[in-house]
């Protein structure tokens, strides 16, 4: 299987905690897949098994030990802070278990904030955009709220459509129904797959809900910090 | 609401310094007290340092010139002799060639005013009573650029002629007379003359007002028996401070003494430069505790945004960005609290303009904000603001996104 078409790539990654400490632990020991373009995939495992790393390590947000991982085709080894940050703002999107809202700015603003970082000042073309998904996502109305004062499933909704705004050709979602209750949870998890099919961006979704995944195109399970099944 | 307009670093520095209201209030009271205090210090201690010079040169020449002391010359003495020498008194003599000397002055870089002058002691006799006085020989024209005696005229004007005296108040006072009055002088060589007094003048100095006589240099020549002569030589230069460079250089220039103000008046110089370097001392203080205050409250901020850190960071928001977004709060509070403190210090110098007051009861310094001043507490507050920033940003920068975001 080459990298060659794929969104993400990874090839024999590694991640260890405490590298050069009497603690030392290795938390992933060697994974490989491609999730290519377009693809809808879960990720799914127990507690401890290493998901959450492995989302942070393709969300460039912490670095491997070891191994290669390519983003959108480019080769992160040995790419400086500056450059992991212009490569994650370009291709990634990021939907957290907690939302992880900026309470001080409101819903509008928090959807424009990925286009405010990118281009420096806040455009008109961003908030059209913002403002159609945030319409999208059900929130129209809602934009001048403070993020902290709507509610959970609304907020998660907020940060779905933050994760879009600039059109991410891959969107991390790390257990992004978590904290929902079901109904809410369907919901949110019907707006991610509608978002896959119409604007073709490739989902990776950490999760505990077996149910949900099932209704994922592609299951990769971890154990233990290896891959124990991948299928379709 | 439409979207915002600001710089994404502003937007974000603006955005928390507002979430974190209590702190923000807090950091920029700090900085709006320590503005305050040093523009109000230095402000008042540069106007009160103005306005003692002022009094202190208001009747005193800038530089003088006299003639050298007389010293004793004696042949060597004998082997085996023993001579027991005493300082020789020192009488009223006139400066040799003294119309070079006013030229020479003249020609000096930075002099302003020359004025010959022919002074000594003499009494002034009404009746019974009978006072010691200063004779000043002046010519009015040049003298008046030395001591600006037209501001200090109550009656008459300061112009001398013939057998005409100009007297301060409190010697009117003392021998009970008026302008149109006339009164004796008699100098201590035992000449006197009758003098009309066509003027009166109140210099600010009890003791000046009770002592100084002018007259003309021709009438004081004749009185201490100088003919032809000047006592000393009077020069007023464009920057007081500049005093003491004439001086020395009319010195090597003269071959006289040379005396300059900063000379005189030596205790009075030490005595400002002191409260100079004090309100230094005091400026660093202000300065060092502001940046401590503005320092910690960020390092508490920062820790507080932790997760506000990592969600910028994971949207693609670079760590130097971060930096920036802590240093701008440092500089937006050092700002705002340094246009605040200066408005303040404008308050408290009108207060304190209306309570100090000096003995005749005019204030003893007008309020007035120098532009200098405001501007370069207003630098310094930016500048510290930013530097206090520094080592919060740093730590801002520094968090990683993971563990921000996951706290």
């Amino acid at each position: 299987m080459s990298g060659h078409g794929a969104i993400v790539s990874l090839r024999g990654l590694r991640k260890s905690y405490g590298v050069g400490t009497p603690v030392e632990v290795e938390v992933l020991h060697g994974i490989d897949f491609d999730l290519a373009e377009g693809e809808f995939c879960a990720l799914i495992g127990p507690s401890g098994s290493g998901k959450s790393t492995l989302l942070n390590l393709i969300g460039l947000l912490e670095r491997p030990t070891s191994g290669e991982l390519s983003i959108a085709g480019e080769a992160t080894r040995g790419l400086g802070e500056q450059a992991l940050t212009r490569l994650r703002g370009r291709h990634i999107g990021f939907v957290f278990q907690f939302h992880h809202l900026l309470p001080a700015f409101t819903a509008l603003e928090n959807v424009m904030m990925p286009s405010i970082i990118e281009r420096g000042v806040a455009t008109a073309e961003a908030e059209a955009t913002a403002r159609e998904l945030l319409a999208r996502v059900g929130l129209k109305g809602h934009e001048n709220k403070k993020a902290n004062q709507i509610s959970g499933g609304q907020q998660q909704r907020v940060a779905i459509a933050r994760a879009l705004s600039l059109a991410p050709r891959l969107i991390l979602a790390d257990e992004p129904t978590g904290n929902l209750d079901t109904q809410t949870a369907d919901d949110i998890f019907a707006l991610l797959r509608e978002f896959n099919r119409e604007r073709g961006s490739a989902c990776l979704i950490v999760t505990h809900d077996p149910r949900l995944a099932a209704r994922c195109d592609r299951q990769i399970e971890l154990v233990d910090g290896r891959v124990a099944r991948d299928g379709r | 609401m439409s979207r915002p307009r600001l710089p994404f670093e502003f937007l974000v520095a603006l955005r928390f310094l507002r979430e974190g209201r209590m702190q923000t209030a807090l950091i920029l009271l700090g900085v709006t007290g320590g503005v305050a205090v040093i523009v109000f210090l230095s402000q008042l201690i540069s106007q009160l340092q103005a306005s003692i010079i002022d009094r202190v040169l208001g009747s005193q020449a800038h530089v003088v010139m006299r003639p050298l002391e007389e010293a004793n010359l004696r042949a060597m003495p004998e082997a085996g002799s023993i001579a027991l020498v005493e300082p020789r008194a020192q009488r009223l003599r006139s400066i040799d060639q003294w119309e070079a000397m006013v030229k020479l002055a003249e020609v000096q870089p930075r002099v302003v005013a020359v004025s010959p002058v022919v002074s000594g002691p003499a009494f002034a006799l009404r009746g019974r009573a009978s006072k010691s006085v200063a004779l000043l020989g002046v010519d009015p024209d040049r003298y008046r650029r030395i001591v600006k005696m037209d501001t200090y005229m109550t009656r008459g004007t300061f112009q001398v002629e013939g057998s005409n005296a100009i007297i301060g108040v409190e010697l009117a006072k003392d021998l009970g007379v008026t302008v149109g009055d006339k009164m004796y002088l008699r100098a201590a060589g035992g000449r006197d003359e009758l003098l009309q007094i066509t003027g009166l003048f109140d210099i600010g100095n009890k003791d000046l007002n009770r002592r100084w006589v002018f007259t003309t240099m021709k009438l004081a020549q004749s009185l201490l028996d100088l003919p032809g002569g000047v006592s000393n030589i009077d020069i007023t230069v464009a920057d007081i401070f500049d005093a003491q460079d004439v001086s020395d250089r009319l010195q090597a220039g003269s071959g006289l003494t040379v005396e300059s103000w900063m000379t005189t008046n030596s205790q009075l110089l030490a005595a400002l430069r002191n409260q100079t370097v004090s309100n230094n001392l005091i400026r660093s203080f202000v300065i060092v505790i502001v940046a401590l205050g503005i320092s910690s409250v960020l390092v508490v901020s920062v820790v507080q945004k932790q997760k506000e850190i990592g969600i910028l960071r994971a949207m693609g928001t670079s760590s130097n960005r971060v930096m920036g977004i802590f240093l701008l709060q440092g500089g937006l509070v050092g700002f705002v609290g340094a246009l605040v403190g200066v408005a303040l210090a404008w308050g408290l110098l009108v207060f304190f303009s209306t309570v100090y007051r000096s003995g005749d009861g005019a204030p003893l310094f007008q309020p007035q904000l120098d532009a200098g001043i405001a501007l370069s507490a207003a630098g310094i507050a930016l500048v510290v603001g930013v530097l206090a920033a520094l080592i919060p940003a740093r730590r801002a920068a520094k968090m990683d996104p993971v563990q921000a975001i996951r706290s």
